[in-house]
Parts: structure tokens; C-alpha cells; sequence
């Protein structure tokens, strides 16, 4: 055990940080920016799940927005109509939002991704519109409130007896969303480096020759729908918890949009990605309309404007040129610019003890 | 009885406005293979300065053509700052570069010219005629007679001239063209030029009825990708039969279905895509797809 701990490759001690870094930041930051914290952390989960889709079986949707959409009412309809515990709610959400992507996964097999983003990109506009038309059960216009959930006995005595500190709805609703997110992305993991997730690859590049190498197309293409509908089921399950409101126009177009943003910046096909790409699609408006209106040297009127439309003109900017330059992401990025100064670092140390550095071609 | 022939007409109305923008779509999947998710933006920018022209004292029969030649120069300037270095890239990143084309677009005209729903002028007055017993507004014959104009033309152009030989040429066979001394990557420039001006009618059309914001052809864009893919998405004919079809379609189910209203009619175009998509990919006018590895 010690042996294998002393062995373990640096990005496993990476993740031991990162894990510690979410675990130790609600004690220091504030209770509002924990519920900042966790709703980017809520949209990581939707955008690994857009990702697993998009990056690893290379069908894109356009649409997750309306299954985060599907997830949330689930949720806050159990809770709010049949008082059911919310915690209970949220895999029950996670699975009917998988079993209905399952299902949209079965047209979607006949169609190109062209056509496949067509009829998602539809189905995202249309959303709002099919939400408001059950009032009763979805409440309409108003859309459903609920009631944020105080932390458990158990959960409140250890975090008092950790931080000396009483714990917040806030802070628990977040412990609840890391939890649930170091599970998902655990799973996606493990996912995309055994059979089902080679099998998803091959089908990305390459379908015809991935059938021809007995790869069952169909079968691989509806699960990734299914798992990625589950993640973004979740996730929208989640958001109703740390919003306690769920309404049509929490979830738009632009949701949609803001996952694919995420899903990019980060990097596709990548498992740090979506975390790095939620972080980023939801502080960047945020943080962006903080920062405008306090500068004091920018007209209020543009900066007004700015506010307004600085979230769609920075996302597509975002989307543009990522795409043309650095079509791996931010995560793409950084893993090419350390392998780059490793071997360079090597190369030098190597020259020093008066050896040649290896020719990169001839190592296997 | 007249009440539905008058929901048809106005029907035709909205689909001449659906058929243009779905005509744009289709030029330029027959160019390079892909679907603009930024041509309704696209059109509503320059709608927008149709807009301006006219509130600068420019008449409304000069601004109209001096905004979509505006708009072709606009297309072509995207197609070579933003299209051209992923032309070679796969599809999926074509795609989000449009959307992120579409976003970008949407945030610079609320940028400029605000969210606030603007009245747009049109040349046609309100007041109605009779026709065969249905009150038709002088509007809905207008936007059909320009429609009908705009459609005309670039079937003239596509078919009848030597630009329209070579364009088509450049999108089916791009190797064989350049062998024979076709500028290709001009070709594809061009016809995202001539897309941005088809687009800037249906937005010109449309914007008397809906009022004129940033949003306001998002909706358009989805009736417009129906009417594509109804039609066949290569087919230029497909197209504007496809966007007479959904416009019609969409106006009698929102007068005659009780559950479709008014708010679900966009329903009904998801309805129309998804259904098409699996029933009959090729659509009305398509011609079925090969795949190779």
C-alpha cells in the first residue's frame, strides 16, 4: 500500500489537492459564495455529462439545458406535491432524465450530428414554452419555490466539531453537490478508459470502421445519450436544491449554451475539463458584471450595456476562438504546454550530465 | 370557410419569410456541408441597419437594397475572418463556431442597439382587401410579392448564369473546380455573401410583425431549420416549398388546435423537424446520403 502510494504518478496527487481544495473552501469563503461555488460546481456535473456525449461518442447536443430542465422539475415536483425528501428525489430524477435521454437517444441513432444538433438546438428553444403549458403541475409562469433544506444531525455535529462553526443550509446543499460530483466524475472516469468508453471513441472517429471492428453502434450511441441525460438529470436536480426555485426561464437557450461553452473552454474528451469549464461558464458573467460597473472610468451607459450584453459577446468570442486555436480546451492547453517543459527541463539536465537527450522518436 | 382560407394566406405570408432564411440555410449547406446556427442573427443585424438607414431619412425602397448589399459584404467578411481557418475542421467544431458566431452576433446588437422592441416600418399598410371573401392584409401580399421576388432572383442566378455555374460547381465538386481555374475559397465567401443577403430579407419581412430586438429571429431560425429539412436541406426548391408548408401548417394549428395556441406553435416546429428526421431524412426533396469511412 505505502509502495503503491509512493509510486502513484504526480496527477494523482493533483486530484488529492483539488479534492481538498472543494472539501476546505466553504470554511473560508462566505455563505452566499458557497452557493456560488456549488451551482458552478451543479453545472461541472451537466457539462462531463455534455461531454461524455459530445467529446468521447461525438454526438453533439445541443439541447442539455432541456434535460437539466427535466431533472429539476422531477425533483421539485416530488418534493413540493408529495413531500418527498429532496435528497431522496435527486437519483430518481437522475434516472428518469437517463431513461428519457435513453429514449431520445433511439431517433437520434438515424440522424447525422448536423441533424442531431438541429433537433436538440430545437428542443432547448422550445423548453420554456412546453414547461409553462401543464400549470398545475408545473406551476406555470411562476414555477415552483421550495423550501432550502436544513443540514442533518450527523453532518451539523461534524462540521461544528471540525470548523467551530455552525453549518449553513448553503453549506451543506454544497458538501451534498461535491459529493455527488466526485462520484459522477469518478464514474466518468472509469468510464471512458474501459471497454464501453473505447467503444464510444472508435464510434467518434470513425463509425463506419468502429462497425466493421464489431462495435455495436446503435447500442454505444443511445447509452452515452443515456448516461450523459443521467449527469445533466442530476445536475438540474441539484440546481433546484441550491436555487430552491425552479421556473421555466431558469432554464433557456442559453443554459444550453453556456454548457457547450463549458464543455469547450475546458477541453472535450478530457476528465478535469468540465470542472475547469464549469468554474469558468459560471463565473465569468458573474464576475465580469461585478467588475464592469465598478470601474469608474467607463461611461455608466456602456457599462450598462456591457452588463447586459458582455455574457453572449464573451461566450462567443470564448467559442470562436478556442475553437480555431485551441480546439483541447484550457485542460489541452496546460497538458501541452507541461509536457512541452518537461521534456525541454529533461533535455537539459540530460545535456548537463553530459548525455545526448533522446531522440523522441525512438522511445515506444 | 374564408376564415381558413384567410389563415391560409396569412400562413403563406409568414412561410415566404421562413422560406428566405431557409433558403439561406441551404445555400450555404450546399456550399460547405453545414448548418449556420448564426444566419438568423445574422439577418437580424442587419435588419438592424436597414433600421438605422430608415431612421436616418433614407427611404424605405433604398435602404432595403442598400442593407442586403450591407449584409452580403458582411457575410463574406465572417466567411473569411471566422469560417475560413476551420474550413478543413471536423463538423462538430463548424457547428460550435456558428453557434458561438450566433452568440456573438446577438450580444454586439443588444450591445449597440439595445433590448428594447422597436417598431420596424413597412411599405405595406395593415388595412385589408378582399380576396375571394378572406380579408388579406396589403402586409401579408406584400411580404409574399417581395418573398416571391428575392426567391426568383437567386433561382435565376443559381441556374441561369455563369457566377451560379461556377458556384455550384465549387460546392459539388471543389477538386475538379479548382483544376479548372475556380477560386473555391472565393466561391464559398461569395455564397455566405449572397446567404447573408437572402437572410436579410426574411429578417426585413419579419420585423414589421414581430417588432425589431435582438431576440427576434431566434424563433424564425427554428421554423426556418424545419422548413429546410422538411424541404430536403440541399434542395433550394425544397426550402422555400418546405417554409410555405411549416408557415401554413403553424398558423392553421394555432387557430385550430385548441392545446397548440399560440405559446406551443414553435412546438410544432419541433414536431415537424424531429418528425421528418425520422420518417424521412432526406426530407420532401433530398437526395439520399452516402456514407464513407
Amino acid at each position: 500500500m505505502l509502495q503503491r502510494i509512493r509510486n502513484a504518478p504526480p496527477r494523482y496527487w493533483l486530484v488529492v489537492v483539488v479534492i481538498l481544495f472543494f472539501v476546505g473552501w466553504p470554511t473560508v469563503i462566505s455563505s452566499f459564495q458557497t452557493s456560488e461555488w456549488s451551482q458552478a460546481i451543479i453545472l461541472a456535473i451537466a457539462i462531463m455529462g455534455l461531454n461524455i456525449l459530445v467529446g468521447y461518442s461525438g454526438q453533439l447536443s445541443l439541447g442539455h439545458g432541456a434535460f437539466m430542465a427535466l431533472g429539476a422539475y422531477t425533483s421539485a415536483i416530488l418534493a413540493h406535491r408529495y413531500k418527498v425528501d429532496y435528497l431522496v428525489t435527486i437519483p430518481i430524477a437522475g434516472v428518469l432524465t437517463g431513461l428519457v435521454g435513453f429514449l431520445f437517444g433511439v431517433p437520434a441513432l438515424r440522424l447525422s450530428p448536423l441533424y442531431l444538433a438541429l433537433a436538440t438546438f430545437a428542443l432547448a428553444v422550445v423548453t420554456p414554452s412546453l414547461i409553462k403549458r401543464p400549470a398545475e403541475l408545473t406551476g406555470g409562469v411562476q414555477g415552483i419555490s421550495l423550501t432550502p433544506p436544513d443540514p442533518p444531525q450527523f453532518a451539523a455535529d461534524g462540521f461544528g466539531a471540525l470548523t467551530g462553526t455552525v453549518m449553513t443550509s448553503d453549506q451543506w446543499i454544497y458538501y451534498v453537490s461535491l459529493a455527488y460530483a466526485l462520484l459522477l466524475f469518478w464514474l466518468a472516469w472509469n468510464l471512458v478508459r474501459h471497454r464501453s468508453g473505447r467503444a464510444m471513441r472508435a464510434i467518434r472517429d470513425g463509425e463506419v470502421a468502429a462497425a466493421a471492428s464489431g462495435v455495436n453502434i446503435a447500442g454505444y450511441k443511445t447509452l452515452a445519450f443515456g448516461i450523459s441525460a443521467l449527469y445533466a438529470g442530476i445536475a438540474g436536480s441539484l440546481f433546484g436544491l441550491a436555487t430552491s426555485f425552479v421556473s421555466p426561464d431558469t432554464f433557456p437557450v442559453s443554459l444550453s449554451i453556456q454548457l457547450l461553452v463549458g464543455a469547450v473552454v475546458g477541453g472535450l474528451a478530457s476528465i478535469p475539463g468540465p470542472l475547469v469549464g464549469g468554474i469558468f461558464a459560471y463565473f465569468l458573467p458573474i464576475e465580469s458584471n461585478q467588475w464592469v460597473p465598478a470601474q469608474t472610468w467607463i461611461p455608466s451607459q456602456i457599462a450598462s450595456a456591457v452588463v447586459k450584453a458582455g455574457p453572449a459577446v464573451s461566450y462567443g468570442v470564448v467559442l470562436i476562438l478556442i475553437m480555431i486555436f485551441a480546439p483541447n480546451g484550457i485542460v489541452g492547453l496546460i497538458t501541452t504546454g507541461y509536457t512541452r517543459l518537461r521534456r525541454r527541463l529533461r533535455g537539459a539536465a540530460d545535456r548537463e550530465a553530459g548525455q545526448m537527450p533522446p531522440d523522441p522518436q525512438t522511445i515506444s | 370557410m374564408q376564415g381558413l382560407l384567410q389563415q391560409v394566406i396569412s400562413g403563406i405570408a409568414t412561410g415566404g419569410i421562413f422560406a428566405s432564411l431557409a433558403l439561406a440555410l441551404v445555400l450555404i449547406y450546399n456550399a460547405m456541408g453545414l448548418v449556420n446556427f448564426a444566419q438568423g442573427e445574422m439577418a437580424m443585424l442587419a435588419t438592424f441597419v436597414a433600421f438605422t438607414l430608415i431612421e436616418h431619412g433614407m427611404s424605405y425602397w433604398i435602404a432595403f437594397p442598400v442593407s442586403l448589399v450591407i449584409a452580403f459584404a458582411g457575410g463574406i467578411l465572417i466567411q473569411r475572418i471566422v469560417i475560413r481557418p476551420i474550413e478543413r475542421a471536423p463538423i462538430l467544431t463548424m457547428v460550435i463556431v456558428t453557434l458561438g458566431l450566433a452568440t456573438l452576433v446577438n450580444g454586439l446588437a443588444g450591445f449597440i442597439f439595445g433590448y428594447v422592441p422597436r417598431s420596424f416600418p413597412s411599405p405595406f399598410s395593415v388595412q385589408t382587401v378582399d380576396i375571394l371573401g378572406a380579408f388579406v392584409s396589403y402586409r401579408d401580399i406584400g411580404v409574399i410579392a417581395v418573398s416571391a421576388v428575392v426567391l426568383l432572383a437567386i433561382y435565376l442566378l443559381l441556374q441561369r448564369t455563369t457566377v451560379g455555374l461556377t458556384l455550384r460547381a465549387a460546392a459539388h465538386h471543389p477538386e475538379a473546380s479548382r483544376l479548372l481555374g475556380v477560386q473555391v475559397s472565393w466561391m464559398l465567401a461569395l455564397g455566405w455573401g449572397l446567404a447573408s443577403a437572402v437572410g436579410a430579407v426574411s429578417g426585413i419581412m419579419a420585423a414589421p410583425i414581430l417588432l425589431l430586438e435582438p431576440n427576434m429571429m431566434q424563433t424564425i431560425i427554428i421554423y426556418a431549420f424545419a422548413a429546410a429539412v422538411l424541404g430536403g436541406i440541399e434542395s433550394p426548391l425544397g426550402a422555400v416549398v418546405g417554409g410555405l408548408i411549416v408557415g401554413v401548417t403553424v398558423n392553421l394549428a394555432g387557430t385550430y388546435l385548441p392545446f397548440v395556441g399560440g405559446d406551443l406553435q414553435l412546438a410544432v416546429a419541433l414536431a415537424i423537424i424531429v418528425g421528418v428526421l425520422i420518417l424521412k431524412p432526406n426530407g420532401l426533396f433530398g437526395r439520399p446520403s452516402v456514407r464513407r469511412v
